[in-house]
C-alpha cells in the first residue's frame, strides 16, 4: 500500500516541495513589506552552497553539524538580501534590476559556483544528511507512515513556519503593520509605524528562509554540491507566491503541488509506465506556469485584483513634494 | 491691572523655517492657537500650510525655529512622538490603507485602546469603534473596506483615527475638497463640537467663506510667511483675500446668459463609456452645447466627469452614444477625428495627459499641429520656436525660453502651455477638466480670463469643475454629474439646489 503510486507521489512531493514552501515563505514576507526580491535563486544557491560546505568542514556529531549548516545558510541568506535591502530601500533602487542582478551575482555562474569550485565541494557525497525523524516502525505504518512520519526535520519545521507566520500576519499588531506597510507606506507612517524598519527585517528575514531552503536541496534532496543544483526553483518559489495571493497556506499547499510533479518523472520511470513525452511536459510545467503566470502579473491592475499589496515594488519616500 | 496667567496655547510655533531644494516653503512663521478654539490657516496653494502641519504632526524636521505644546518645548523626529504628544493630522489625500477595515486602520500603531496588544482581538477593537463613532456621531461600520466606503465616510474615519488616538490637537488639511456642501456642513458641526471638548482644531483651508463659517481666528500665509493673524469675526472676505493675495484682486464674474438662437456646436446623444476598472461611468448622458456658451458641470470628482470629458474628446472609446460636432458624427474613440472636428480639450491631468513633461515647450505646443505645419517627416523646428516664442509672450509663460521641457514650469505656466496649443488651434468646442486646480489666485484669474474670452469668440464651453465658486461665476448653464449621470440645474446660481443634485438627490420644487 505504502508503495502506491499516489502515496509515494504525495510523501516525496513534500519532500521535493520543502525547499519551494521555504523560499516562498521568505519571499511572501519580503513583499509584504512591499519588497519584491528576484534574488531567491541566487540566495538559495548560497544558502546551498555554504549549508554543504559546513557539514563537509565541521567536524561533530550529525546534529550539530546539521544545525551549524543550517543556521550558515540562513546568516548567508540574510547577508545577500541585506544587500538588496540597502539598494532598493536605502537608495531606492529598482528592485527589479537589483533582484535580477543579485541572481546573477550569487546565481549558477555567479558567486554560488565559485565558493563550491574554491572550496572544493563538488564530486563528494555529504558527511551528514538530514534523515527521517521517526522510527522505521512508524514510517511503515500504512498511508501516514511515508507521508507524515517519513520526513526530516525541516518538513516539521516548516509546517511550523506555515502556522506561525499565518498568525503573524492575522492575528499580531506586528503583522498588521507589516500588512499597512505593504499596502500604504505613507499610511503607516503617519500612524508612526517604522517602514524603513519593517522592510528591512522581512527582506533580511525572507532571505535567511531562502537560505534554509537551499540547505534542503543540498542536505536532503540531493547530498551533494552539483553548480546549479536547485535548477530554477528560486523562480518557482517567486511565482509560487503570487499563485498562492500571498498567502502562506495556500504556498504549502502549491509548494508541494510542484514537488509532486518533480516527483513524478523519475515514479513513473521505476514503475515502467511510459507516457512518452508527456514527462516533459510534467518536469517542464511548473516552468511554464511560472512564465505565465510572472505575465500575467506583470499587468498592475491584474496584480491588485489577485490580492498583491498595493505598495509592492515601490521605494517609500517621506519628503516628496 | 496685571491680567491673569493667560493659560499657556496649545500650539505655539516661533520662527519655523524649512527649505526643500529650491524653495523655502516655510520661512520664519510663528503660529500659535489656543485650547478650545478653530484656528484657520489660510493661504494659497504652496504658501506653505500643508509643510507647516507636517512639522507640527513630525513628519518633517523645521531647519530652524521652536516649537512648544501646551507651554512645554517639543522636537518630534517621527509621526509617533506627534502621535504620543497628542497631534493629530486629517490629509487632504487620507493616509488609510484601502484594503484593511476602518477598526484595523484605526488600531495602527495603537498603544493604548484594544489594539495595543500583540495579539489582535477584532471583534473587540470593532466595539471599541463602534462606541468611539456613537460618542462623536461619526458613524462608520468598524467591519467595511476602506475602499467600499464614500470619500466623506473615508474622512469620517481619518477623524475617528485622531480621536482614537486621542489628539488633543488636530490638523484638518483642506477637509471639504472633497465633500458635497450638505457634507461640508455636517464637518463644521463636529468641528465645533471637538472645539467645545477643549480641542484645538487647526483647519487649513483657501477656501474665504469657510474659514468665515468655521473658525474663531485665522493666520494667513503667503509665500512661506505667516502674514497676518485675525480674529475671523473682525475679517471679512475680501480683506481676507487681499491679505493671501497680497493685492486687490478682481474677482471675474459674469452675466449668465442663454443662447438659445445660437447654433448648437456639441451635441452629445446617449452617452455611454467605462471607466478604468470596467465599470460604467457614464450612464446615457445627453446634453447640447452652444456656440458663445459656458455650460459648468458640477459634481464630486469621481462621478464620471473625468470618463465623459475624454469621450467627448475621443480618448475613451463610448460603448454607446454619439457625438455630433457642428452637427457632424465624430468617430468614436479617435482622438484625432475629434481635435480635427474643432474640440479642444484641456485636462485635469496637465502634466500627464496635456502635456509631454521631457518634451520642450516649443514641441508640446505643436503637439497637435506638426502634421499640417511639417515637410514631408521634416519638422520645421524653427517655425516651432517662434509660435512658441509668440505663445510665450501673448500668454506670459513664465519660462527660459522655448526650449524649456514642460516638467520644470509651475502649475500654472504649465496649464497656459495647454491652453495656448488648444486656443491655436480655434477650437469650436473646449472642454476644460478642473482648469484652475492647485493653481494660484493670479493664475486662476488668468485661465477664468482665457474661458470667458474663448466663449467671446464663439466657441462652446464645457467647463468641469470641482469648485463652486468657479462654477458660479463663469456659468450660463449649470449640469450637474451624479453616479454617471447628468441632470440640469433649474436655477443656475442656486447653492443649495446644487448641492442637493451633487448628493444625488432631486430637489422638491
Amino acid at each position: 500500500m505504502n508503495n502506491s503510486l499516489v502515496v509515494v507521489l504525495v510523501a516525496s512531493g513534500i519532500a521535493y516541495g520543502t525547499p519551494l514552501l521555504y523560499a516562498a515563505l521568505g519571499e511572501l514576507l519580503a513583499e509584504r513589506s512591499g519588497v519584491l526580491n528576484l534574488g531567491v535563486e541566487g540566495m538559495m544557491l548560497v544558502g546551498a552552497v555554504m549549508g554543504f560546505w559546513t557539514v563537509q568542514r565541521v567536524h561533530a556529531n550529525t546534529g550539530v553539524a546539521l544545525a551549524a549548516a543550517i543556521v550558515v545558510a540562513a546568516i548567508i541568506g540574510a547577508a545577500l538580501a541585506s544587500i538588496h535591502a540597502f539598494l532598493v530601500i536605502t537608495l531606492r533602487a529598482s528592485q527589479i534590476v537589483s533582484g535580477l542582478a543579485l541572481t546573477i551575482f550569487a546565481g549558477a555562474v555567479g558567486l554560488s559556483s565559485y565558493l563550491g569550485s574554491d572550496l572544493n565541494l563538488a564530486g563528494a557525497p555529504a558527511a551528514h544528511q538530514l534523515t527521517a525523524v521517526f522510527p522505521k516502525s512508524m514510517q511503515d505504518w500504512p498511508v501516514v507512515g511515508p507521508i507524515v512520519f517519513g520526513q526530516n526535520v525541516l518538513v516539521y519545521a516548516s509546517w511550523a513556519c506555515v502556522v506561525l507566520i499565518w498568525l503573524y500576519l492575522s492575528r499580531t499588531r506586528p503583522g498588521l503593520n507589516l500588512r499597512a506597510v505593504g499596502e500604504s507606506p505613507a499610511a503607516a507612517d503617519t500612524m508612526g509605524i517604522n517602514v524603513t524598519a519593517y522592510r528591512y527585517a522581512h527582506t533580511l528575514v525572507g532571505g535567511a528562509f531562502a537560505g534554509v531552503a537551499g540547505a534542503v536541496v543540498t542536505l536532503a534532496i540531493t547530498p551533494q554540491w552539483v553548480d546549479g543544483i536547485t535548477g530554477g526553483a528560486g523562480w518557482i518559489a517567486i511565482a509560487l507566491v503570487i499563485f498562492a495571493f500571498w498567502r502562506p497556506e495556500l504556498c504549502l499547499v502549491g509548494a508541494y503541488f510542484f514537488g509532486a510533479l518533480q516527483a513524478l518523472a523519475p515514479q513513473l520511470q521505476a514503475r515502467n509506465i511510459s507516457l512518452g513525452p508527456t514527462v516533459l511536459w510534467t518536469n517542464a510545467l511548473p516552468y511554464v506556469m511560472t512564465i505565465v503566470v510572472l505575465v500575467i502579473v506583470s499587468s498592475g491592475t491584474a496584480r491588485s485584483r489577485l490580492g498583491a499589496p498595493a505598495a509592492l515594488g515601490v521605494a517609500y519616500v517621506r519628503e516628496e513634494r | 491691572m496685571a491680567a491673569a496667567a493667560a493659560p499657556a496655547p496649545a500650539v505655539s510655533m516661533e520662527g519655523v523655517t524649512k527649505r526643500f531644494p529650491g524653495v523655502v516653503a516655510n520661512d520664519g512663521v510663528d503660529f500659535e492657537a489656543a485650547p478650545g478654539e478653530v484656528h484657520a490657516l489660510l493661504g494659497e496653494n504652496g504658501a506653505g500650510k500643508t509643510t507647516l502641519s507636517h512639522i507640527l504632526t513630525g513628519l518633517y524636521r523645521p531647519d530652524e525655529g521652536r516649537i512648544a505644546l501646551y507651554g512645554k518645548p517639543v522636537e518630534f523626529s517621527s509621526p509617533r512622538e506627534a502621535i504620543d504628544a497628542g497631534v493629530g493630522m486629517v490629509h487632504q489625500h487620507f493616509r488609510l490603507v484601502s484594503r484593511f477595515t476602518v477598526a484595523e486602520n484605526l488600531v495602527l500603531g495603537d498603544r493604548r485602546g484594544a489594539g495595543r496588544n500583540f495579539h489582535i482581538d477584532p471583534g473587540a477593537i470593532a466595539a471599541q469603534v463602534r462606541e468611539l463613532g456613537d460618542r462623536y456621531s461619526l458613524p462608520v461600520d468598524p467591519r467595511a473596506r476602506i475602499w467600499q466606503l464614500s470619500v466623506g465616510e473615508q474622512q469620517r474615519v481619518e477623524i475617528l483615527k485622531a480621536l482614537y488616538q486621542e489628539a488633543r490637537i488636530l490638523i484638518l488639511d483642506e477637509p471639504t475638497a472633497v465633500l458635497t456642501p450638505d457634507e461640508a456642513d455636517t464637518l463644521f458641526v463636529t468641528v465645533r463640537k471637538m472645539a467645545e471638548e477643549g480641542r484645538t482644531v487647526i483647519f487649513i483651508s483657501h477656501k474665504l467663506h469657510e474659514v468665515k463659517a468655521v473658525s474663531d481666528r485665522v493666520t494667513v500665509l503667503r509665500a512661506g510667511k505667516a502674514i497676518a493673524t485675525v480674529r475671523t469675526a473682525d475679517a471679512t472676505p475680501q480683506s481676507l483675500a487681499e491679505l493671501m493675495v497680497g493685492r486687490e484682486i478682481e474677482v471675474v464674474t459674469r452675466e449668465g446668459h442663454a443662447h438659445p438662437e445660437n447654433v448648437p456646436v456639441l451635441e452629445v446623444e446617449d452617452l455611454w463609456a467605462d471607466g478604468d476598472r470596467g465599470t460604467v461611468a457614464v450612464k446615457g448622458v445627453s446634453l447640447t452645447l452652444r456656440a458663445g456658451e459656458i455650460a459648468a458641470i458640477a459634481g464630486v470628482s469621481g462621478n464620471g466627469q473625468r470618463e465623459l470629458a475624454e469621450a467627448i474628446a475621443g480618448l475613451r472609446p463610448c460603448t454607446k452614444g454619439t457625438v455630433r460636432v457642428k452637427g457632424k458624427v465624430v468617430h468614436n474613440g479617435d482622438a484625432r477625428a475629434a481635435f480635427q472636428a474643432g474640440i479642444g480639450y484641456v485636462p485635469e491631468d496637465r502634466l500627464g495627459t496635456g502635456l509631454s513633461p521631457t518634451l520642450s515647450i516649443s514641441m508640446n505646443l505643436s503637439l497637435k499641429s506638426f502634421r499640417r505645419e511639417s515637410l514631408g517627416p521634416f519638422l520645421r523646428l524653427h517655425a516651432m520656436r517662434d509660435k512658441a516664442v509668440d505663445a510665450i509672450r501673448t500668454f506670459g509663460i513664465k519660462s527660459s525660453g522655448p526650449e524649456q521641457e514642460t516638467d520644470e514650469l509651475s502649475g500654472g505656466n504649465l496649464q497656459k502651455v495647454v491652453i495656448s496649443r488648444e486656443f491655436s488651434a480655434h477650437p469650436s468646442v473646449l472642454i476644460a477638466a478642473s482648469p484652475t486646480r492647485g493653481l494660484d489666485v493670479a493664475a486662476v484669474e488668468q485661465v477664468h480670463s482665457y474661458l470667458l474670452g474663448a466663449a467671446e469668440e464663439g466657441a462652446g464651453v464645457l467647463l468641469i469643475s470641482e469648485d463652486l465658486d468657479e462654477i458660479l461665476a463663469l456659468n450660463d448653464r449649470v449640469l450637474v454629474m451624479y453616479e454617471g449621470g447628468l441632470t440640469e440645474a433649474d436655477d443656475r446660481t442656486s447653492v443649495s439646489e446644487i448641492g442637493l443634485r451633487m448628493a444625488g438627490e432631486t430637489p422638491s420644487p
